[in-house]
């Protein structure tokens, strides 16, 4: 298993790359928090005036809107720019000069993008709004702890599917741009569907129940809905596995699209100039 | 059995074609129009390890598409080709290990690091034993002097550096074969002659075979054994840079230095120009021997000196080109 070193190495690298952008992440995180407030200002006004019992209480609606700013970076919401670059570019030949495999080799490149930035984000927010702000005696607006252990260790387990969701959906997105070059198109129309699907915006079972068949099947709720809601207790621990499975399935698809898609593209794979 | 065997290799690619101007945009929508160009036309060669080769030709002649399938990137449309017993684009991954490349326009190393760590990064990937890393890293960062660059971000190196760093990033391996496309672009005149330097130890004293494409003649002419002209996909000459110019016109030069500036006329040579008291002159050795005519000159004209020269190897490329009708 020395293969797995290689693949270590990639990502420890992106990560130093990646973490060179203090500022960045910084803004990125004052920013997350304004709109979390004003997302929960929001929620605020939506169970003021509901009458009718609503899915989720608004506490746990609260801890869901604090773990999304927390985790946002790990939607997949944006491409590796030294990927776009090296299509781009073609530079992909030095990518084909080592012996690893190519989809997993950027899909260690993808996990170091979706989570580098993301943990120098998370842990301010996870201090913000589960410490200071129940500190500060404002408890309706804080992070609660997780419902139990087992629900924080379930959690864990889904929030990891998770985060493979959002690199194989990632790693779609960059073999796409190797059939079609130029990512904007993509880079545009895809956060769009991934954040609203993901539940990101709405919880998903505030939806209306017309459209609960289909979002409990379609793939984007596994990055977020499913993992958060194990956390606030929202979908208890007995009832989480099938969700779980259902995160596994959709990784496996996409894995397995992309793989076969990026093997095709190879094949036919034309290197500019040089 | 050669360490590299090209056999009948073909690669076409399928071109989009549009027609100009709006019109074309709207109807290349609903119908591509599709031209086959032939980047490699049937491609035939062996080399034998050791070797020092170069190999040129003009702008889209099919160099580095056949760099690129020798290197496993791309996919031939036909014909064979083994590298050490291995098929390129079958077995990648396997036939990548024996093999370092460098491509000029490009860099292999990560942009934002220091260059120490991706020379470790690539120690990782192609897994270099700890021991087998030390010795070869500081042997190789010796020879090209790289010391005082390790801890300086790839993005803030010149392009010589660069280079140099590069060409370690390749052989960190230890590759049996070093491929190198146009390594000397761009690059000022110190910086060229380190690397030609670098290639030439590495050849000479690992027996690392090494395959060149450059429009540099002057790389050729200071380190390569044996010249492979492509031109228009094929191979137009396979052969010492003296059997080169044998096969081509055989003409000679001499730059001659007279004492003063006279009208110079002599049956066996032709006049290129005559610039005051220095005069450049061809003639053809198969006329007329080196030795009597410089006898015949020194006889006539009162000359201060004489160089005899080849002619560049621009020419002789020109030539050959002209004579395959290739479009340069």
């Amino acid at each position: 298993m020395n293969a797995v070193g290689a693949y270590v190495a990639i990502v420890s690298a992106r990560y130093r790359t990646l973490l060179q952008y203090r500022a960045a992440a910084f803004a990125g995180f004052m920013t997350q928090v304004f709109w979390g407030a004003i997302k929960i200002m929001v929620f605020f006004a939506f169970y003021a005036v509901s009458r009718e019992a609503q899915p989720m209480s608004l506490a746990q609606v609260v801890s869901y809107v604090w773990l999304g700013q927390a985790l946002l970076g790990m939607l997949p919401w944006n491409m590796d720019k030294e990927i776009e670059q090296l299509i781009r570019e073609g530079a992909v030949s030095y990518e084909l000069v080592r012996p690893l495999d190519l989809y997993a080799f950027w899909f260690a490149r993808t996990i170091a993008l979706r989570t580098a930035t993301t943990t120098l984000r998370s842990i301010p927010m996870v201090l913000l709004a589960g410490v200071v702000l129940p500190l500060a005696g404002q408890a309706q607006w804080a992070l609660l702890p997780p419902e139990s252990l087992t629900a924080f260790c379930v959690f864990l387990v889904s929030l990891f599917w998770a985060l493979m969701l959002a690199c194989a959906f990632t790693m779609l997105m960059h073999v796409f741009l190797v059939w079609t070059i130029s990512g904007e198109g993509l880079n545009r129309v895809m956060p769009s569907f991934t954040i609203v699907f993901s539940g990101m915006i709405v919880p998903l079972p505030l939806f209306p129940d017309w459209l609960q068949p289909f979002l409990n099947l379609q793939p984007f709720r596994g990055l977020v809905d499913v993992p958060f809601r194990i956390y606030t207790g929202s979908i208890p621990v007995a009832d989480a596995w099938p969700d779980i499975v259902h995160q596994v399935i959709w990784t496996v698809i996409f894995v397995a699209y992309g793989r076969w898609l990026l093997q095709r593209s190879l094949t036919r794979l034309v290197v500019q100039g040089g | 059995m050669s360490q590299i065997v090209v056999e009948s290799l073909e690669k076409r690619f399928q071109v989009a074609e549009r027609s100009p101007g709006f019109v074309g945009a709207l109807s290349g929508v609903f119908r591509r129009r599709y031209r086959t160009v032939d980047a490699l036309a049937g491609v035939d060669f062996r080399i034998d390890a050791g070797e020092l080769v170069g190999y040129i030709g003009p702008n889209g002649a099919g160099k580095s598409t056949t760099i690129k399938i020798l290197s496993g990137i791309l996919t031939p449309s036909a014909g064979r080709c083994e590298i050490e017993g291995l098929v390129p684009w079958q077995d990648r991954k396997a036939h990548v290990r024996n093999i370092g490349v460098v491509f000029g326009q490009r860099t292999q190393l990560w942009w934002d690091l220091p260059v120490i760590e991706s020379f470790e990064l690539l120690r990782d990937i192609y897994r270099i034993p700890p021991s087998q890393y030390r010795t070869s890293s500081r042997e190789l960062i010796d020879i090209m002097d790289l010391a005082p660059l390790l801890d300086t971000p790839v993005r803030q190196l010149s392009l010589g550096q660069r280079m140099r760093c590069d060409l370690v990033a390749s052989l960190l391996h230890q590759p049996s074969i070093l491929f190198l496309d146009e390594p000397t672009i761009g690059l000022d005149a110190i910086s060229k002659l380190a690397v030609r330097e670098f290639v030439k130890t590495l050849n000479r004293e690992r027996r690392v075979t090494v395959i060149l494409t450059t429009h540099d003649m002057d790389d050729i002419e200071a380190l390569c054994d044996r010249i492979v002209v492509i031109g228009g996909g094929r191979i137009l000459s396979d052969g010492t840079l003296a059997s080169l110019r044998a096969k081509l016109r055989s003409e000679r030069r001499i730059k001659l230095e007279l004492l003063e500036p006279v009208a110079f006329d002599s049956p066996d040579v032709r006049v290129i120009s005559a610039e005051g008291a220095t005069l450049h002159l061809a003639f053809d050795p198969s006329v007329i021997t080196t030795a009597s005519l410089i006898k015949n000159i020194a006889e006539s004209w009162p000359v201060k000196d004489i160089f005899i020269e080849n002619p560049p190897i621009e020419e002789l490329i020109a030539q050959l080109y002209a004579a395959n009708r290739v479009n340069a």
